[in-house]
């Protein structure tokens, strides 16, 4: 009797090893999720990764490629097309000892395991008093920028945000690809992981040996210290603050290299972890300029952007300059392919509303 | 299509599935509603009596169950509960859900499924720590390897699957039997937990307490398959269908499908007839959708005393068993009684201490207002449940 009894043993042979990647490396940014499963899998055999295509295609955009040939049909899988199932069967898992880290394939999917999520995933240790952790991790490949039909393209990150229980991060670059996931299936809590579609193909330089040092049995505390709930500055800049999550950090960064070339320094802060928000680095930052605009993809009426806003005008209010404005989403359902470029927050509407914060002399 | 020996020995190379999946023509009934063996036949499967020693414990089991109820009912109508929703009628299917398991299988309940988790050997205050409103659930599911109740009606399915499978992969003999109504029938979730459990093999029992309502709506508006155990055909397990007021049926029939996923043979979907004697809860008020005649009828087919008159008349129910298992329930509804007049006040602390495994450093500040508040007696508890 085989796991799937029904399903024909495909590869005789049983796991194949990957083919190790060390040292530096240049990779894309799926891959540095690829890896990131790979070696928790490889260090804690309790994880598993489950969902739709995710085992013999690798995923629709590749990210579990090879987990199947280099754990199993066991530890990787693939489930009928049935995101509650997903969701719901993982709870189950956990509850009896597994790490499961499974796909949504596409942030509107998820939407159909959203009771699971809310009523169940978020709540289960708190029902419990503590008694049972939900070490459970939800992949959702999210936003746009990449021409995709409806329903492949939504900002959802707001209705996990609002449901206590989830941890909610969005990596921005290759190395927090790699870092954030690890945290994410180290934590004990339930993990709401939203990955910017549109960044999956960026590339950059990593030292890969570096990286896995964090998660080595052996590591120090410092060097194991998470990324959950930490903030980071990812680019210095004294005149304006411009705050970013996930694939608007992009943006961000372009509009600060062009301001600069216009005389403006402008500071970037990438939030990461959107649950718990790490209120200190990005008040400290705002404080240091005075001047904020918070850039977020999703609509922006009842937003993580608002929530950002909110947060810092109870923090910071007597040091801002001006008021703290937002460049989001317009309040629509996220358009198609040929007009997506009207909506998504770009340079260009980053820098005329970084114009509008009450400059004196400008 | 599935390789499974049992499919063979019963379809044969040629066999139709549909002959192996479906339920027997008519509920299995092993005690008719006069306390009289019923003739076995026509079914699918051997059933046979219980032994007599089970179905004493069984008995007893039903009698605590009842006096439960009729505690339960009584706490909320003086304050003590602030709901309770009652399985008098069907507390047969409960108790016969305990015992084909073993302490190491999982039981996942619903929220009427009160005894039940009272007989996998919870604590009883532990059972009714929601029930009373001191949090919104009370034991630790690992203790008692009993999932906490749901009030989402199916979700508990899917985790009753995923626990299987991942005692399947751990390479664990256990067995988990979820529980669900028939309005649940209807649920997504239903569908999806059945599909991957009959996808994936794992053993896990389906039981559907049919009591015939889903709060007001009756099962011809749930659904017209010809019986909500048919509906195991579509999924690739076999369905049966139970009289759910018949213990030794129940006893018979779940404990074949449990000894059926505990062997490798995978899921399987068992629909028990039964009937919710009272009111969906408190709350509600039956005689607004179910008329005095259609209740009446049920009476007759009463879970205990069926069971009672079987066991009187084959000389198996002593005068001092009888008296044993009434102290028995007299004991437990004394503890539910003492423990629920007992005053509790619990610590609003609680309440920012396990939404993380650590607190995040929003929930610190809300968790510091308020206890800055509960310290200057500030705190407006006007209208709060006391």
């Amino acid at each position: 009797m085989t796991t799937m009894a029904q399903k024909p043993q495909s590869q005789a042979a049983g796991p194949v090893p990957a083919p190790e990647l060390t040292g530096v490396q240049t990779i894309t940014f799926a891959k540095a999720l690829t890896l990131a499963m790979s070696d928790a899998m490889t260090a804690d055999t309790s994880v598993l990764v489950f969902g739709e295509d995710v085992g013999t295609l690798g995923g629709v955009f590749r990210v579990t490629d090879g987990l199947t040939r280099q754990f199993g049909e066991e530890r990787c899988f693939d489930t009928p097309l049935a995101e509650s199932g997903i969701i719901g069967m993982a709870t189950g898992m956990a509850l009896n000892g597994m790490k499961p880290v499974v796909e949504m394939q596409f942030d509107a999917f998820a939407y159909p395991a959203f009771e699971q999520i809310t009523s169940h995933v978020a709540k289960m240790g708190n029902r419990t008093k503590g008694r049972v952790r939900l070490p459970l991790v939800i992949r959702i490949p999210y936003a746009g920028g990449i021409g995709g039909v409806e329903h492949h393209c939504d900002s959802s990150e707001a209705y996990y945000v609002h449901t206590p229980g989830l941890t909610v991060l969005t990596p921005s670059t290759v190395t927090d690809a790699y870092i954030m996931l690890r945290d994410a299936i180290v934590s004990q809590d339930p993990v709401i992981f939203l990955e910017p579609k549109k960044l999956y193909f960026a590339k950059d330089t990593v030292d890969l040996d570096a990286l896995r040092a964090r998660y080595a049995p052996a590591a120090t505390a410092a060097a194991a210290e998470t990324s959950i709930g930490k903030a980071v500055v990812a680019r210095q800049g004294t005149d304006a603050t411009l705050i970013a999550y996930g694939p608007s950090v992009a943006a961000a960064l372009a509009a600060a290299e062009t301001a600069a070339a216009e005389g403006r320094s402008l500071q970037v802060v990438d939030v990461r972890s959107l649950v718990p928000f790490d209120d200190e680095t990005v008040a400290a930052a705002v404080r240091s300029t005075g001047r904020a605009v918070v850039i977020a993809e999703a609509p922006g009426f009842a937003s993580m952007a608002s929530e950002i806003v909110a947060r810092l005008q109870e923090r910071c209010f007597h040091s801002l300059a001006a008021p703290i404005l937002r460049v989001t989403g317009f309040d629509i359902p996220y358009p198609a392919p040929r007009l997506e470029k009207y909506y998504l927050p770009g340079v260009d509407r980053i820098l005329d509303t970084v114009d509008e914060l009450q400059w004196e002399d400008s | 299509m599935t390789n499974h020996p049992e499919f063979l020995e019963y379809t044969g190379n040629a066999g139709r599935a549909e002959g192996y999946l479906l339920p027997s023509a008519t509920p299995v009934q092993l005690i008719d509603q006069d306390g009289t063996p019923a003739t076995a036949g026509g079914y699918k499967e051997n059933y046979s009596l219980p032994d007599a020693a089970v179905l004493l414990e069984g008995y007893e089991r039903l009698v605590v169950g009842r006096r439960v109820n009729e505690q339960a009912n009584a706490l909320v109508r003086q304050g003590r509960m602030a709901v309770y929703p009652s399985s008098t009628g069907q507390e047969a299917c409960q108790v016969a859900a305990d015992m084909c398991l073993r302490s190491s299988d999982w039981l996942f309940p619903t929220y009427r499924d009160t005894v039940a988790i009272l007989g996998r050997g919870v604590a009883p205050l532990e059972v009714f720590e929601s029930l009373r409103g001191d949090w919104h659930s009370g034991f630790d599911p690992h203790q008692y390897n009993t999932a906490l109740p749901t009030t989402p009606l199916a979700t508990q399915l899917l985790h009753a699957v995923g626990v299987a499978h991942a005692a399947k992969l751990r390479g664990e003999n256990t067995v988990v039997l979820a529980l669900c109504g028939d309005g649940a029938s209807s649920e997504g979730d239903f569908h999806e937990a059945l599909n991957f459990a009959a996808v994936f093999h794992v053993p896990v029992v389906f039981l559907i307490q049919n009591n015939q309502y889903a709060i007001s709506v009756p099962l011809i508006h749930q659904s017209v398959a010809p019986s909500l155990a048919h509906k195991a055909v579509g999924y690739g397990m076999p369905g049966e269908r139970v009289d759910g007021n018949d213990l030794a049926a129940l006893l018979a029939v779940l404990g074949h499908a449990v000894n059926r996923a505990r062997n490798g043979g995978g899921p399987a979907l068992v629909e028990a007839h039964t009937y919710r004697m009272e009111s969906h809860t408190n709350a509600d008020d039956a005689t607004r959708y179910r008329n005095a005649e259609e209740v009446a009828q049920w009476v007759p087919k009463d879970p205990l005393r069926r069971l009672k008159t079987y066991l009187d008349d084959a000389g198996l129910l002593s005068a001092a068993d009888s008296e044993r298992f009434a102290a028995a329930a007299e004991t437990l509804a004394a503890t539910l009684r003492d423990g629920l007049n007992t005053e509790t006040s619990p610590d609003p602390a609680e309440l920012f201490r396990y939404v993380y495994s650590e607190p995040t450093p929003q929930l610190r500040e809300q968790s510091q207002l308020l206890a800055a508040e509960l310290a200057a007696g500030s705190a407006n508890l006007e209208g709060a449940l006391r």
